[in-house]
């Protein structure tokens, strides 16, 4: 009687709807729904002022600024956004190693092969790493837009830039941060297959991050 | 009753709630690593496609520059969403859930591109 009654004040472990599915991860998907209707409206907002800026610097093309006289580039570096989408790419893959770790950790590993692929601390160190990495390429191309004339108060496509962009690095360091919580419960008590929904409903939010990169990436930078 | 719920109560808490869980429609087994690490490569080939047609100032000039990369950029998208995202493996309802969203978005991005001028339908 007493075991019962112990037992049922525990907490639930799982909510299920009435379709059978947890409702956390309905609520993730609605929420990402969600963030979809936010991210096009700002893409709108960047293609819609896109080519109206009255000043420089461009994103494409070089302009001369009639005061100076300074010739001042096209301000997107296609190279270093190369690298951080690539970057952006593998994070996507760790993250879906270190779902598949977690979902997969009672699992014997025989060999060195399995060890690796089974460790998600690993794989999660990698993703936060990844998405670290990310956020200092944008630092970096943000610090040098600035250097090179372009602020969010210089022109209709500074300010759609870095708003569009803005909120995706935010989304990212949010990403980062909640990745940074699940290393800290695995090293606190391990996360096993019990938590695998935990760790799914994050690996969903991440990669929504990356697929829209993937939009903003052709959109922003690769369009002309 | 009283052993009913005892004897249900026993089980380890996911068991316990697996039992009372009605049953989840049309989930599948996810992919094994082997699929992650192929959809990572095609990821990646189509990225470098992507930047090298960038460079090419003839392909950049003609007509199909634009569209091609929209559509490897949607290529890309989907395979995320399908492959990393498990849409493809998971409850018909997710993919309800995502895409009815992304379209009302996708038709609000045309139509403002439309009312801006950035898209034309040429009429005779």
């Amino acid at each position: 009687m007493t075991a019962s009654v112990t037992h049922t004040s525990a907490p639930a472990s799982h909510h299920y709807t009435t379709l059978g599915i947890d409702s956390r991860k309905i609520a993730i998907w609605a929420f990402i729904g969600s963030e979809c209707m936010l991210f096009v409206s700002l893409i709108s907002t960047y293609l819609i002022y896109k080519g109206r800026s009255i000043v420089g610097p461009f994103p494409h093309e070089a302009w001369t600024d009639p005061a100076t006289g300074h010739v001042l580039k096209p301000i997107l570096n296609i190279p270093v956004t190369s690298a951080s989408t690539f970057v952006l790419l593998m994070s996507s893959l760790f993250m879906v190693l270190a779902l598949a770790a977690v979902q997969n950790k009672e699992k014997p590993k025989h060999t060195r092969g399995d060890r690796i692929l089974g460790n998600s601390k690993l794989w999660l160190w990698m993703t936060a790493a990844a998405g670290t990495t990310f956020l200092g390429f944008q630092a970096f191309e943000f610090t040098s837009f600035v250097h090179e004339g372009l602020t969010i108060r210089t022109n209709l496509f500074g300010s759609s830039f870095f708003t569009l962009t803005g909120f995706h690095g935010a989304h990212v360091t949010a990403g980062v941060l909640w990745l940074v919580t699940l290393l800290a419960i695995d090293y606190r008590r391990g996360l096993g297959s019990r938590d695998s929904l935990l760790v799914d409903i994050a690996a969903l939010y991440w990669h929504f991050v990356d697929v829209i990169w993937i939009v903003i990436f052709t959109l922003v930078y690769l369009i002309k | 009753m009283m052993d009913t719920h005892a004897s249900t109560t026993n089980l380890p808490d996911s068991a316990e709630a697996d039992a009372h869980a009605p049953h989840a429609e049309e989930e599948h087994a996810h992919p094994t690593w082997s699929t992650y690490w192929k959809v990572a490569l095609i990821l990646t080939l189509i990225t470098v496609g992507e930047v090298w047609a960038y460079y090419i100032p003839s392909f950049v000039a003609g007509r199909g520059f634009i569209p091609t990369l929209l559509f490897l950029s949607a290529l890309k998208f989907t395979i995320v969403v399908m492959f990393y995202m498990h849409l493809k493996y998971d409850a018909r309802i997710f993919r309800v859930l995502f895409t009815g969203p992304l379209l009302i978005a996708s038709l609000t991005l045309l139509a403002l591109m439309f009312l801006f001028g950035h898209l034309y339908i040429k009429v005779m």
